[in-house]
């Protein structure tokens, strides 16, 4: 029961934060405030950097078994994409270092 | 007219099938590892369907946290949504019967594919819309079927799978680092990102650290005459 009413407040705030902005400014004819305009344009690159390290919170840079899996695993990441440009490759081939790596030490 | 728009949106969403297939992939195995099985997986997928948000969850039902901090959470690792709404707010005006949908499936991938590419031209930019978002919908929800059905048949222990949404977030900072344009910003959002990190720590540092990157990039904005250019 606590799970599902967990998934319910999950649904409901997400389905609030997305439906909000686009039935409220998505209206015809309501006028957008250029400062949010600006801010849409460039928020989400600032965003995704955020969501890296939002992922990456509970390394730890003391405890070896927990940053170098990681950073190698961004390491992968970033060299594999700037390689091939292919995400599925990128995201598989990270992924399979960083679990590899923190089994091994 | 409908097939058309559909001919368009399918090629464009494949990077985000490869991508979207094997992240719910590992949702679902890690939720079945949770205890929860087919039934949750597709609810949440198709209920909630945000991927980093839907992993967030899985730790939340494992630590057993209260619905206040799972609201308090959800709002802050998905504030980032009510931006994806502003950006797209406009695009979306004349969606009619869409709107509700489009909306609400507007994901960190549905966004990147809409918010920087035009509809191509003689395509019907509803329909186009639609497909886009549908489609990502689907293999997000696929995805995790499969990951749910086969993941107590896997011989081998799957810790770490997770890393995969890290992977995917370095892997959209990267196409974004390529945008010479959207570099001041990507790093704003890194500094204010780490700072807020040291300052609040790991699990309250997301909403300052928007607070933060908002105020920046707005000081930058009245500061120069021109303000960077297409940000995704």
């Amino acid at each position: 029961m606590h799970h599902t009413l967990m998934i319910l407040v999950v649904a409901v705030i997400t389905a609030a934060l997305r439906l909000l902005p686009v039935m409220f400014f998505g209206r015809e004819s309501r006028v957008i405030p250029p400062s949010l305009m600006y801010l849409s344009r460039v928020l989400p690159s600032a965003i995704v950097s955020l969501l890296v390290i939002y992922s990456l919170r509970s390394m730890s840079f003391i405890i070896l078994s927990s940053w170098l899996p990681a950073i190698s695993g961004v390491i992968m990441a970033a060299l594999l994409h700037q390689w091939k440009r292919n995400t599925l490759l990128s995201v598989f081939g990270s992924t399979a270092c960083y679990m590899l790596l923190t089994r091994m030490l | 007219m409908r097939l058309r728009a559909f001919k368009a949106a399918f090629p464009r969403t494949l990077p985000v099938m490869a991508g979207y297939v094997f992240l719910a992939i590992g949702f679902g195995i890690l939720l079945g590892k949770a205890g929860l099985g087919l039934g949750w997986a597709l609810a949440m997928s198709s209920g909630i369907y945000a991927g980093a948000m839907q992993y967030v969850t899985i730790d939340l039902f494992i630590s057993a946290a209260t619905l206040w901090e799972t609201a308090l959470m959800t709002l802050m690792v998905n504030a980032r949504h009510l931006f994806y709404g502003i950006s797209m707010a406009d695009k979306y005006q004349s969606t009619g019967k869409f709107k509700p949908y489009l909306a609400l499936s507007l994901t960190d991938e549905t966004y990147a594919l809409l918010a920087g590419e035009r509809v191509p031209d003689g395509v019907d930019h509803r329909w186009y819309y639609f497909f886009v978002s549908a489609l990502n919908h689907l293999y997000w929800v696929l995805g995790s079927a499969i990951g749910s059905l086969i993941g107590s048949a896997l011989p081998f222990d799957l810790k770490g799978i997770d890393f995969a949404m890290t992977s995917l977030f370095v892997v959209i900072f990267i196409e974004h680092w390529q945008k010479k344009s959207a570099r001041i910003p990507a790093l704003i959002g890194l500094c204010s990102a780490i700072i807020c990190l040291m300052l609040f720590g790991p699990a309250g540092f997301t909403l300052p650290a928007m607070g933060l990157m908002c105020g920046v990039l707005l000081l930058m904005r009245s500061g120069t005459p021109i303000a960077p250019k297409g940000g995704m």
